[in-house]
């Protein structure tokens, strides 16, 4: 957990108002605490690396913020799916044997060319 | 401390000039350099990261790869770090589409395989009673963090969860929960399957600082400034505690350091079915305020001339010990 200061110093190439924007566009979602005086940013480990990522992308594809929007909603779509992947999985796996085998022999091959 | 940047070595900004951070790096090795700084081990060190700073900020190629983030200060290797883990672990849900695909999908999953039984497998499933529709999985727990200010982890009360954009849950916080502590919400994580039960939601929490209060275990700690007077002839004051604010009696002749406990006004809990409380323990601290009032200063002169007092006594006779030992 690390607040607005310290995550602007981890990354050199970082500005405050880009930052700022990320945050306003829902790109990263730091979570709000309450202190004496005004409301403070902590960013958690998943949101350090968004951070990154998003840095990532924006210099090494030369995506522009429309762009990057879009990048990052597909982004979120294809790990979301992984999510639900995982836990159906987990949740076949928790199957009694037979009931696994069954599914493993139902399961039709997976198209290679 | 955290480690400067290269920019910061060097007096920089991060948007420098070719010519800008040559200039600064020549000021600042004249300065440093250990021929002219012999015996100066402070020197040399400040001339070794100035020279390392250089080495990266001059040659464009590794800086650009140190604001990318892919050196270090001493241009080693950082080792990159993948979103993926992150995207899903237990914090991901954040970034998950609007509108919770979550549910919504596994349940189309979920309708497509019933679905499919229905159609193709209506042999082995007629024994079983139920038809095609005896599939039921509790639903999965759901992690979350919170931050809760200092004085709700004391004494409990609510506190609003956004467990994403657009859904909130008030969480009640016990009084005297600790740093890190973990709660776990029954029902509230992952709806279940087929009429399974819901997950849990699980809640690590942590407490932001306090300006003035500090919490050892179940007692709190507070540095109470009083006036000159209220040291020397004692008063009734306010103190806030984490309750409220109470009146407390200084006593007469109160010195700077002076430790006094407000009994009970610490944090009520229950610990292993049993009722504690603990305590509050107030430091005072004496300001003058006014020390440039000139009766006060009057009245000072007559007074220190009939009272010598040395408060600094004991401190002369135990630095010339340290000396000797």
């Amino acid at each position: 957990m690390i607040g607005f200061d310290e995550l602007m110093r981890r990354f050199a190439g970082l500005n405050a108002a880009e930052l700022s924007r990320w945050v306003e566009n829902r790109w990263v979602v730091p979570e709000t605490a309450t202190e004496e005086g005004g409301e403070r940013w902590v960013f958690h480990e998943v949101d350090v690396a968004r951070v990154e990522l998003i840095l990532d992308i924006r210099r090494e594809f030369a995506v522009d913020d429309e762009a990057l929007s879009l990048v990052l909603g597909l982004l979120d779509q294809v790990y979301s799916l992984r999510r639900q992947m995982r836990r159906l999985c987990d949740a076949l796996e928790q199957q009694p044997p037979e009931i696994r085998d069954a599914i493993r022999r139902a399961l039709p091959p997976a198209k290679t060319s | 401390m955290a480690t400067q940047t290269p920019y910061e070595v060097l007096g920089v900004k991060s948007d420098a000039t070719a010519d800008e951070i040559r200039k600064a790096y020549r000021k600042l090795a004249k300065q440093f350099h250990p021929d002219l700084n012999p015996g100066k081990p402070a020197a040399e060190a400040r001339f070794k990261a100035v020279s390392a700073a250089h080495d990266i900020l001059s040659d464009p190629e590794k800086r650009a790869r140190y604001d990318r983030g892919e050196i270090d200060e001493s241009g080693a290797e950082r080792p990159r770090y993948s979103y993926r883990p992150h995207a899903e672990g237990a914090q991901g849900w954040k970034y998950q589409p609007e509108g919770e695909m979550d549910v919504g999908d596994l349940d189309d999953l979920f309708e497509m395989f019933g679905r499919g039984g229905r159609r193709g497998g209506a042999r082995g499933r007629t024994t079983g009673g139920r038809g095609g529709e005896g599939f039921s999985m509790p639903g999965p727990d759901r992690h979350y963090s919170l931050t809760i200010d200092f004085v709700t982890a004391a004494t409990g009360g609510k506190q609003r969860l956004a467990l994403s954009p657009d859904e909130w849950l008030d969480v009640t916080i016990p009084a005297g929960i600790e740093e890190g502590q973990i709660l776990r919400l029954k029902g509230k994580g992952g709806p279940g399957f087929g009429g399974g039960p819901a997950g849990d939601a699980l809640i690590e929490l942590h407490i932001a600082p306090h300006p003035f209060f500090r919490r050892e275990g179940d007692d709190i700690h507070l540095e109470l400034p009083v006036s000159l007077s209220e040291a020397v002839l004692g008063a009734r004051v306010p103190v806030p505690t984490v309750t409220g604010p109470v009146t407390m009696a200084i006593p007469k002749g109160s010195d700077t350091g002076a430790r006094l406990r407000l009994r009970g006004r610490g944090i009520h809990r229950k610990r292993q079915g049993k009722e504690v409380t603990g305590d509050q323990y107030v430091t005072l601290k004496v300001v003058i305020g006014a020390s440039d009032d000139p009766e006060l200063a009057k009245f000072l002169e007559d007074w220190a001339k009939q009272h010598p007092v040395d408060p600094r006594g004991g401190m002369a006779q135990g630095a010339s010990h340290g000396a000797a030992a």
